[in-house]
């Protein structure tokens, strides 16, 4: 909402200057979003008229103009305007005026003398976007400032309006609303009644009279319609940032910013009366004023004549019916449509209108009568013509309530934790237009009819405190009771997975939980994905079901940036078609490319691989502490996984997720130019935990040996190390695999592998006799699970 | 016997004085005062003196001993701290060449933010909630008093899903969550993603809030400023000018804005809006099974991209979703 200040200072007394004025509407809760000053330094520029004008000899575009300012001799002023003509009334600037950034100056242009510059708005700082000559009326005083003339300087205020302050849609309201802040009076002209002249009107029908409890009407006969409205009210609608069209549109959309209401006007010869006030029949065409054409459904509410719907109520008029030049009836319209029959309407359309942005949020009921009576007095003046009789239609049971709402004096101070006076309360209620009576506990409150806003106590709690002064209101601390919930230490807080992960090199990355379609085709992962109804763009089209594609691209994009060497993760959901209603699964994912530590002078160079990342992952899983003796590694993990070199991660039946260098295929199709080895882990299987309780040390020493086993190169470590502890259920305390080696010295098909045995006794020192039976009953497990053979045997007691 | 222990003696300690090594010192101790040395040697022959000449002599001899062990000791401690000295003259590294595997990184910008948040309404007792971020209509609108239509449903351009579902908007979903089934007092904090449809260089489709919540038999708008107070100022150890401007949300009543006094480098103070919050609506409260005549409360709704952009410089909020490497590793 644009308002200009000018029309504001003469609606209301405002006790302040321009600044504080705006402060006072920001704390009340018109926030002022932009103050722009116009017609500022204008003192040197004058209403002119042009009274020769010649094609410059040198320049095509160019008029040499002989300018009167009404005193001396013409000035001779050289213009490009396309509307420079003999007889318009322009503004000029005299030498030594300046306007926006130049200083007029006499000049020669093309050789010909210049003495000043005529102006567009634009030039002046009037109006952002219009061409040409700012024409002035032909009765423009000629000599006059044109500051004067214009009612300059002013400024427009725009404020952002919240949804529920409708009220404020019209310079009185808003008047009303400053009046009350200042507790000073408004000043708005009552509106006088038209007499008509003549009898004439159209028989209106309101079928839907809970959609549109009232509805005036008036025919205007005779008016000049080819009429161009005067300077006062084209400026006043160009700082509300309305562009003037015609007389007849121009005072609808006057009435409209100056009450709040909005207003309609038909070339009355179109219609064919009754009109007739209904909701659209199923598929029912209109075209509408911007030539669009919509089909209605039965929800959307139509003005309509005996033939076809002539205009969307509450939103836009249709093109068919609408005032043109030539009309010369006039059949005006202003009703009150329930926002209920209103709102969304447009925006289903894909539309967004004066009318409809002021119905959506409710326009006062009491207004139709006196904006028909404005624009009537308004209209007649400007294009002549004679009103025929107002007719109203009214539904009274339909219109809003103004229900008493009850406002209690202990509520108030409990909600705003202050005591605010009765005397201020009633006052600033009051000052808002409404009725206040007192009760036992407090007041009855009539909230006044354009509040639409003011149904509830709390409703009107707020508007004791805004006027009040939020900043009035203490600033305390809360007391009461705390209880804080037990911190759950049997799960892995999300933070220190994260921590973890930074701590071994991984940057955190943050990406769209959306992406594109095709990303998660390549990799597969496509499967029971969710997509948006309403994307912003193809790249952001449909739900993650794995945070791994957008890493990967977000590793690429760091690779791009000549980042060679990348780690990332991230931690967030991704999100799956689930039987009933989507899933969201809490994940954790890193990627990494490049060297397996960042080059440095005493650690050689060499590429990542699988078990570095298993390092990093097995990290997380020690966060588990006792637990993490549940996880598992098995080959072979999904598609996008390299057959060979990934792994799934269990913890007893439940998948943790995968492990692995990316499908080499994979990496093609994605354009990556270095291996990438990835993990990605679900969260709520990864962090529970056992609280740790602590056991009794042995007091005895422990005793090494080590062992070296030929086995076959198919079998996994991990069978090997379970064996073992199965073999040794009591005294293996820990087992280090030292050494893996395989070569053709030691045959085909087979490896080594070197582990040391931790063995110890709770109770007693074990004896060399204990220490080798361990070991014998290791190698002969092995031996008969796995045809191992002991390749040899060392070590010695190093307890 | 005097005169030769003398000489002895004086010979040793000459000897000791000038040992040149460990080795030549435990030699000289060993001919000394060793098993089969000469000191030992002379206290064996001492049975055969006269036993009136037994007891000086002996105690010449432990003298003349103790003179011995006594100059080794002072000559070993000698020996010993050259030995350290000519080590630790060799032993010389460069301290300045870099360690090894110091790599660490570093927590996002606005994951940064978030915990710090979080851990300061930790601190004023709020227990932490999450909630879906795939929503439905009630839960994100309806629950909160957006009745359908609402212009103010147009304040959220909403990512929407084919079966009506839709992306929440905000983080007060997690509001009507946690005070279904809970009994106040209530104090909940909430963080998460939220989604708008919309893309530029202040907004991002994707963003993150921290919705905060307290339902009690007490507490006020008063509370909600006092609250509000101490958080800015405990999120970024500053004072500073602060205010509430009242605003619209249907979900709490009386409603504000709060705006801090920012001070830009040139010096000049600008008011920024930082967080929207209010009492909460009746209507909310009995949407929830809550007794909105006994409870009232508060509620604030903060976007964390914004705070974390004002307590670290950042001056585009897109660069938070591009995962620039250069950029993430400012935040160490």
């Amino acid at each position: 909402m644009k308002l200009s200040e000018n029309w504001l200072r003469e609606l209301v007394d405002v006790p302040v200057g321009r600044s504080e004025l705006a402060h006072k509407l920001t704390m009340s809760g018109l926030e002022v979003e932009d103050i722009s000053v116009l017609g500022e330094g204008l003192d040197g520029v004058f209403v002119a008229e042009i009274v020769a004008a010649e094609k410059h000899p040198d320049a095509d575009k160019l008029r040499v103009c002989k300018v009167s300012i009404g005193r001396g001799e013409p000035l001779q002023i050289v213009c490009g305007a396309p509307n420079a003509r003999v007889g318009l009334k322009a503004p000029l600037a005299t030498v030594g005026t300046r306007v926006g950034e130049i200083t007029i100056k006499a000049a020669k242009l093309r050789g010909v003398e210049s003495n000043g510059m005529l102006c567009s708005a634009r030039e002046l700082g009037l109006d952002s976007d219009a061409d040409g000559l700012l024409e002035l009326p032909d009765n423009a005083p000629v000599g006059m400032a044109l500051a004067g003339f214009l009612g300059l300087p002013d400024a427009i205020i725009e404020i952002g309006l919240t949804p529920n302050r409708s009220d404020c849609l019209g310079m009185h309201g808003v008047a009303r609303e400053v009046a009350a802040e200042f507790g000073t009076h408004g000043r708005i002209p009552a509106t006088l009644a038209q007499a008509d002249t003549h009898a004439d009107s159209l028989d209106v029908i309101v079928q839907v009279p809970q959609d549109c409890p009232r509805y005036c009407a008036r025919l205007l006969r005779g008016v000049n319609a080819g009429a161009r409205s005067p300077q006062w009210l084209k400026e006043r609608l160009r700082r509300a940032g309305i562009r003037s069209i015609s007389a007849v549109v121009d005072v609808t959309a006057y009435v409209m910013i100056e009450t709040g209401q909005p207003m309609h006007a038909y070339d009355a010869a179109t219609l064919h009366a009754p009109v007739v006030v209904r909701r659209a029949g199923k598929g029912e065409q209109l075209t509408l004023l911007d030539e669009r054409s919509v089909t209605l459904g039965e929800d959307f509410l139509v003005i309509a004549d005996q033939e076809r719907a002539v205009g969307l109520a509450g939103i836009m008029g249709g093109h068919a019916t609408r005032v043109t030049d030539a009309s010369v009836d006039v059949f005006l319209e202003a009703a009150h449509f329930a926002p209920a029959a209103i709102s969304g309407r447009a925006r289903r359309l894909g539309m967004h209108t004066d009318a409809s942005h002021r119905f959506e949020r409710g326009v006062d009921a009491e207004l139709p009568r006196q904006a028909i009576e404005r624009a009537t007095g308004l209209l007649i003046a400007i294009a002549g013509g004679s009103a025929g009789p107002v007719v109203e239609q009214v539904s009274t049971p339909h219109l809003p309530q103004r229900m008493a709402v009850s406002l209690r004096r202990a509520r108030l101070q409990r909600i705003l934790g202050v005591v605010v006076d009765d005397v201020e309360v009633v006052r600033i209620l009051e000052s808002l237009g409404m009725q206040v009576s007192t009760t036992a506990t407090g007041w009855s409150v009539v909230p006044p009819s354009a509040r639409f806003d003011l149904a509830i106590e709390e409703d009107l709690i707020e508007e004791v405190a805004r006027i009040h002064g939020y900043d009035r209101i203490p600033v305390q601390a809360p007391r009461g009771e705390i209880a804080p919930a037990a911190i759950p230490e049997n799960r892995i807080a999300l933070a220190a997975l994260r921590q973890q992960l930074a701590a071994r090199g991984y940057s955190e990355a943050i990406c769209y939980a959306f992406v594109e379609a095709g990303l998660l085709q390549t990799w597969g992962l496509d499967d029971a994905s969710v997509a948006l109804a309403n994307p912003l763009s193809a790249e952001l089209a449909v739900m993650r079901t794995s945070l791994l594609p957008g890493l990967v691209s977000a590793l690429e994009g760091n690779r791009k940036r000549q980042q060679s060497r990348v780690r990332l993760f991230e931690s967030g959901r991704s999100y799956h078609m689930g039987p009933d209603a989507p899933i969201e699964v809490e994940r954790l994912a890193g990627v990494a490319v490049g060297d397996a530590v960042s080059e440095q002078w005493s650690v050689p160079r060499r590429p990542i691989d699988f078990f570095d990342l298993k390092g990093d992952v097995e990290s997380l899983l020690q966060l588990a502490g006792a637990g993490a003796a549940e996880f598992r590694f098995e080959a072979g993990a999904p598609g996008w996984l390299h057959p060979g070199r990934s792994a799934t991660i269990w913890r007893g039946s439940e998948r943790v997720g995968y492990l692995g260098a990316l499908n080499p295929r994979l990496q093609k199709a994605l354009d990556l130019d270095a291996d990438v080895c990835v993990f990605e882990l679900e969260v709520a299987v990864l962090n529970r935990r056992l609280v740790p309780q602590a056991a009794k040390l042995s007091r005895f020493p422990s005793v090494r040996r080590d062992i070296s086993i030929v086995v076959a190169d198919d079998v996994s470590y991990a069978d090997v190390e379970a064996t073992i502890r199965r073999a040794i259920p009591e005294r293996l305390i820990e087992i280090v695999l030292f050494d893996r080696f395989a070569g053709p010295n030691l045959g085909i098909g087979v490896k080594s592998l070197a582990m040391g045995l931790i063995l110890q006794d709770g109770s007693r020192t074990l004896t060399d006799q204990d220490a080798d039976d361990c070991v014998n009953l290791a190698v002969s497990a092995l031996a008969i699970g796995y045809k191992a053979k002991l390749r040899g045997q060392d070590g010695a007691d190093e307890g | 016997m005097t005169d030769a222990l003398n000489t002895r003696i004086e010979a040793a300690l000459a000897s000791i004085a000038t040992a040149s090594t460990l080795e030549l010192l435990d030699a000289e101790r060993v001919a000394v005062v060793g098993k089969s040395g000469f000191v030992t040697e002379q206290l064996k022959q001492l049975g055969k003196l006269p036993a009136e000449e037994r007891k000086a002599a002996g105690e010449q001899i432990n003298i003349a001993k103790n003179a011995v062990l006594e100059a080794i000791a002072a000559r070993r401690a000698v020996l010993e701290e050259a030995a350290f000295e000519a080590r630790l003259g060799s032993e010389r590294i460069d301290v300045t060449l870099p360690g090894r595997h110091a790599e660490r990184a570093n927590l996002h910008p606005v994951t940064r933010a978030m915990e710090r948040i979080c851990e300061i309404f930790a601190r004023l007792g709020y227990d932490r909630l999450d909630g879906p971020e795939i929503e439905d209509d009630w839960h994100n609108f309806e629950a909160l008093n957006f009745a359908p239509d609402h212009p103010a449903r147009t304040m959220h351009d909403t990512f929407w899903f084919p079966d009506g579902r839709l992306l929440r908007t905000h983080t007060s979903p997690v509001q009507i969550r946690g005070m279904s089934g809970r009994t106040p007092p209530i104090r909940i904090i909430a963080p998460g993603k939220v989604y708008r449809s919309d893309s530029d260089q202040t907004h991002s489709p994707m963003f993150h809030q921290v919705e905060g919540l307290l339902i009690d038999e007490t507490s006020s708008f008063a509370d909600l400023k006092g609250t509000l107070a101490a958080f800015v100022r405990s999120f970024f150890e500053r004072d500073f000018e602060m205010r509430l401007r009242p605003s619209f949300f249907p979900f709490t009543e009386p409603s504000a804005e709060m705006d801090i006094g920012w001070s830009t480098a040139n010096g000049e103070t600008r008011w920024l809006e930082v967080l929207g919050c209010g009492m909460v609506h009746p209507n909310v409260l009995k949407n929830c099974g809550i007794d909105a005549e006994r409870y009232s409360g508060f509620a604030f709704g903060l976007g964390v991209d914004r705070f974390a952009m004002l307590r670290y410089g950042a001056e585009d909020l897109r660069a938070f979703f591009e995962n620039d490497l250069r950029f993430l590793r400012q935040f160490a």
